[in-house]
């Protein structure tokens, strides 16, 4: 391999740095209107009435559509694939507009206007009457018996239960001498704060409906799309742009199925649909608060005789991607640290907070907390060192899982924490810190994660590509796989002139934009998946159209095919790498032979029956000043073993990215709400303490670079996993500065002052007695 | 898009007054780091605005005739922290507003704006306060002065009589309140950039000549109550005194009889005193050090 490997130039560099690449906002036609959303001020309750006679008088105001306007009809926004068993397909809960409101900003009416002013006058010109309702927004509390109920057909609001079993865990913790190790470990709920907001517009034109989105899954929200507003799916077409990044968000169908049934409601006209950053934040997606309850039962050699784990998932008030994440979550428990007697029980459960749904991670920052927390604790129970503990008892080389078929084929976490340790200095800075017993403490600490690549066997994993020889040897090629700021295409071009024999990356012509009318069907971005199913695409149709190409040049050359390869953008015979035609004369020949002429063009659909596990670990170095309750992150490095890089620079980025996130979601991140009343309190980027990059040290990303043997380029998932150890091995570097063991997330100055406070580390003799 | 009634553009101070007493309802604009977001937010939706930001004379630094510090109310805070004079005589200032937000921000916020706003987050506040900064106002009837701790009324609102069509024009330091004293200010927030103050405090002392002893010690906090405030009870038992850390400990106490802070969701009332006192201790032993004292 040459092409593949190397730090080449993102694509899109050029124009991105110059400000010319066109995101959705930037196609919009002359003349769009603006819809904006009045959304519900309780937190549950109906819908009595809609009084919109001041807002239709607004001049400038187009429509005024309300939730009694809207269809009844159920749909589901997860961004899943498709099933065709009914058991496996997504909850449908959602309607385009809500008479029964079930969090503070659900959907209520729109007003459709002219200019941006105007619809802003409008939403605040409408009258709303409501009944409310109590409302819940605690995970356990939502449990309860007689607490607020928001759907219909799901006791308790639990959305879904699922268990793991497995050996005898009552029996197992009868063992004589065994150590009780039990915390509860809460997560936040947090959201993506992407820097582009979800927004689209739609258009009627030819009977059909088209919509420009900033969306991760442009084939996804067609369906989504058809099934919301009543029409055939294929009514629809959906065209996804550049967009400024998802983390997610955006795995979803957010307010393109709105944007498109306002547009039917105005004749067709482009209307748009923009969300403002406090929007985004509460009428979007965030990511699951998970409570987890563990219970460890260890043998003094730390060696664990049991298990079980609790986890509550706070879903908020519509299912989006549901139980998936929270099974994610749980199904790690049995895999990272095996354990021979588990019992694992995972709820799902609706509150009056917003929605759930996908977040980089998907279940796994949460479970990594909650994991790397108690086996920190585990650790200490037994006075060994933790990464030494970590190494003993995390998951075995040759590991199989039963049911996704993942092996653990290398001894990937040891050999991660093995290169975090040297990198950080661990040993020396663990003695050196000891030391420190003053107002500030210095500590180190880690934590490693599970990860897998792609969604085989839960559901369908399919890539489909296009490529055709253009008449100067470059090669145009279609993926269903989405750039979404990741570098995606770059990669998908190194892979592909990799695949097919071209001279440079810069000779794939890629179509960054997908069209779901002419772009191959594909998924989209999540999972970690698209280099890894690329991957199959990609070799696949190359090898149609290098076939394609051999044949049409073994009639210009004589020579046969068998003895053909493609180097550096020229047909060679195989055999002494004589060069017999370019690809630039062989596809001029071909087009314009007036005897035979051929548009060369190949095509190909690959459904992968593989997963592959992709791992890793943090180590964080902090600094903690305990009078003042702040905590700096001197030093943090994270190490994957994510199989072959195909482009280094775009990996350590992508491992950067990840990081930055994961220091937020540990020290400050935390959507708050009221309360008395649900109401989100802090929903814009000043009262969400997203970090910055003055809140991190440099951020060293390390690679080990084992060869994923099911997978065509020998690589496995990046995408989230540097989101997952970040956070815990913040805080079992604070454990290790000031022995206090955080079980909550945010580690942010009021939660640090509450657990300094109890600990003792912190007395303000005015505040007592 | 903003949701504007009508821009006035002033082209000097008494333009701005006549444009005051013409459109009493409307709005003064400078920077409009503040007034655009809140017209965003729909608060001030449908305003007239009064654009200040074009008057030059009201922009820049100077030492005036008095030998006070003069600062011009439309003076960006990233100047502020450049500027020379300041960086001499009361660098503190420079430091605090360099706190101010993020780089653009502090490139079109105004000190005028930070303090017309009346908030008690302001970066700027505190320090002034500390420093007994004189604001001056300009209208139909002249100029008037006032201490800054006057010139806050309650929270948001100041002492500025627009029926006199007056304007801020310019925030002064006397001189016998900068000469020979030097101050640290520490901003409280949760994260390092980009962030309002949790709690913030300024505090600064003149030493004795033989740096033994604490002349006169100043200390203010924003956050600590609906309008930035100094802490008299604190400075009463810095005054005078020997400089010793025990004496720096009792400082720090001491401003829990002065200041307020109220529970709210951004922070608890426990949790901002614990921080007052931490926050007291540290910028006093900071000021000392600049000053020359030793500990």
């Amino acid at each position: 391999m040459s092409i593949v490997g190397k730090s080449e130039i993102r694509l899109d560099a050029f124009d991105k740095a110059t400000g010319r690449t066109k995101y959705y906002e930037d196609r919009m036609p002359a003349g769009t209107l603006y819809a904006r959303i009045r959304h519900s001020e309780i937190a549950h309750g109906f819908v009595k009435s809609v009084d919109t006679s001041e807002a239709e008088k607004i001049k400038g105001v187009v429509r005024v559509l309300t939730c009694f306007d809207a269809p009844e009809i159920d749909f589901p926004t997860a961004g899943h694939p498709w099933s065709m068993d009914p058991g496996h397909q997504d909850v449908a809960d959602r309607r385009l507009l809500n008479t029964h409101v079930r969090y503070y900003g659900d959907d209520v009416a729109v007003v459709i206007a002219e200019d941006e002013v105007s619809a802003a006058q409008g939403v605040r010109a409408i009258k709303v009457e409501y009944e409310t309702l109590p409302f819940v927004l605690d995970v356990q509390k939502a449990m309860e018996d007689g607490a607020p109920q928001l759907h219909e057909g799901y006791p308790n609001n639990i959305l879904k239960h699922t268990s793991i079993r497995k050996g005898d865990y009552a029996a197992a913790i009868t063992e004589p001498g065994l150590i009780k190790v039990e915390g509860w470990y809460d997560t936040p709920t947090v959201q993506h704060c992407h820097i582009e907001n979800h927004g689209c517009f739609a258009y009627e034109e030819n009977g059909r409906i088209t919509v420009v989105s900033s969306t991760q899954i442009p084939h996804i929200v067609r369906r989504v799309v058809g099934q919301a507003i009543g029409r055939p799916w294929a009514d629809v077409q959906i065209i996804k742009p550049y967009i400024g990044g998802g983390f997610g968000n955006k795995q979803d169908a957010l307010y393109e199925p709105l944007c498109a049934w306002c547009s039917t409601k105005v004749g067709g006209r482009p209307v748009r649909i923009d969300c403002s950053r406090e929007e985004t934040f509460v009428s979007n997606r965030v990511r699951h608060a998970i409570r987890f309850h563990i219970v460890s039962w260890i043998r003094p050699d730390g060696s664990m005789a049991a298990r079980k784990v609790d986890l509550y998932s706070n879903q908020g008030a519509y299912a989006s991607h549901g139980h998936s994440i929270v099974a994610k979550a749980m199904g790690s428990f049995p895999q990272l640290y095996p354990c021979d007697n588990m019992e694992c029980d995972a709820y799902t459960v609706y509150t009056n907070i917003p929605a759930a749904g996908a977040m980089r991670g998907y279940g796994m920052p949460q479970a990594s907390f909650a994991n790397d927390s108690n086996i920190e604790e585990c650790a200490h129970a037994v006075q060994m060192d933790p990464v030494e503990y970590r190494n003993k008892y995390i998951m075995p080389l040759g590991f199989e899982d039963g049911f996704s078929k993942n092996v653990n084929y290398y001894d990937s976490h040891r050999e991660c924490l093995e290169k975090g340790k040297e990198l950080i200095g661990y040993d020396e800075k663990i003695k050196e810190f000891a030391k420190d017993t003053g107002d500030i403490r210095r500590g180190i600490g880690c934590a490693s994660f599970w990860y897998n690549t792609a969604v085989w066997p839960i559901a369908l994993e399919t890539s489909s590509n296009r490529m055709l020889l253009n008449l100067d040897g470059t090669v145009t090629m279609q993926c269903g796989e989405t750039e979404i700021g990741q570098g995606a295409d770059t990669a998908f071009a190194q892979m592909a002139a990799e695949a097919i024999g071209l001279r440079s990356y810069k000779d794939v012509r890629i179509v960054s934009c997908q069209d779901t009318d002419t772009t191959p069907t594909g998924l989209g971005a999540y999972a970690s998946r698209q280099t890894y199913v690329a991957g199959f695409s990609i070799r696949q149709t190359a090898e149609i159209l290098r076939s394609k190409i051999f044949a049409y040049a073994e009639k210009l050359t004589r020579q046969s095919v068998d003895n053909m390869d493609i180097r550096d953008g020229n047909v060679v015979r195989k055999n002494d790498g004589k060069v017999l035609i370019s690809l630039k004369e062989l596809a001029m020949t071909a087009q314009y032979n007036p005897d035979d002429s051929e548009h060369i063009t190949a095509e190909s659909t690959f459904t992968i029956k593989n997963n592959a596990y992709s791992f890793g670990c943090t180590f964080a170095e902090v600094e903690v000043d305990i009078p003042m309750c702040k905590v700096t992150v001197k030093n943090i490095v994270n190490v994957h073993d994510c199989g072959n890089l195909i482009n280094p620079a775009l990996a350590e980025a992508q491992v950067h990215g990840g990081m930055s996130m994961a220091i937020g979601y540990g020290l400050s991140e935390q959507l708050l709400f009221d309360p008395k009343t649900g109401k989100p309190l802090n929903n814009n980027l000043l009262d969400y303490k997203l970090s910055t990059v003055m809140d991190h040290p440099d951020l060293e990303a390390a690679f080990i670079e084992n060869p994923e043997p099911t997978s065509v380029f020998g690589t496995k998932a990046l995408g989230e996993p540097p989101a997952c150890s970040g956070a815990p091995a913040i805080r079992n570097a604070i454990y290790n500065a000031t022995g206090v063991a955080l079980h909550k997330l945010p580690m942010n100055p009021h939660n640090l002052y509450a657990a300094f406070t109890e600990a003792g580390l912190i007395r303000d003799e005015w505040q007592e007695g | 898009m903003y949701d504007m009634k009508a821009l006035y553009e002033a082209e000097s101070v008494e333009h701005a007054i006549r444009l005051r007493l013409e459109h009493p309802e409307a709005q003064i604009i400078a920077g409009g780091s503040d007034v655009l977001v809140q017209m965003r937010e729909g608060k001030r939706a449908g305003k007239e605005l009064i654009s200040i930001y074009g008057i030059d004379a009201m922009r820049g630094i100077s030492i005036d005739e008095e030998e006070n510090i003069r600062i011009g109310s439309l003076t960006s805070f990233s100047h502020i922290t450049r500027d020379p004079i300041i960086q001499k005589y009361i660098n503190v200032l420079g430091e605090a507003v360099d706190m101010v937000g993020g780089p653009q921000i502090r490139n079109i916020g105004t000190i005028g704006g930070n303090t017309c706003n009346g908030v008690t987050s302001a970066d700027s506040a505190s320090t002034l306060h500390a420093w007994e900064a004189i604001v001056e106002l300009s209208g139909k009837n002249g100029v008037r002065r006032l201490p800054i701790k006057d010139f806050y009324i309650r929270a948001g609102q100041v002492d500025i009589r627009v029926e006199d069509g007056e304007i801020q024009t310019a925030i002064l330091i006397p001189k016998a309140s900068y000469e020979n004293t030097f101050g640290h200010y520490i901003k409280y927030a949760m994260r390092n950039a980009m962030d309002i103050a949790t709690l913030g405090c300024s505090v600064n002392v003149r030493l004795s000549p033989d740096k033994k002893t604490v002349e006169r010690a100043r200390i203010a906090y924003g956050v600590a109550g609906p309008v930035p405030m100094r802490a008299p009870s604190a400075e009463a038992v810095a005054n005078g005194a020997e400089i010793s850390k025990e004496m720096i400990d009792r400082f720090g106490l001491a401003v829990l009889d002065d200041i307020n802070p109220r529970d709210s969701w951004r922070a608890s009332k426990a949790f901002r005193q614990h921080i007052a006192v931490e926050m007291a201790k540290r910028c006093l032993f900071e000021s000392i050090r600049l000053a020359g004292g030793e500990l």
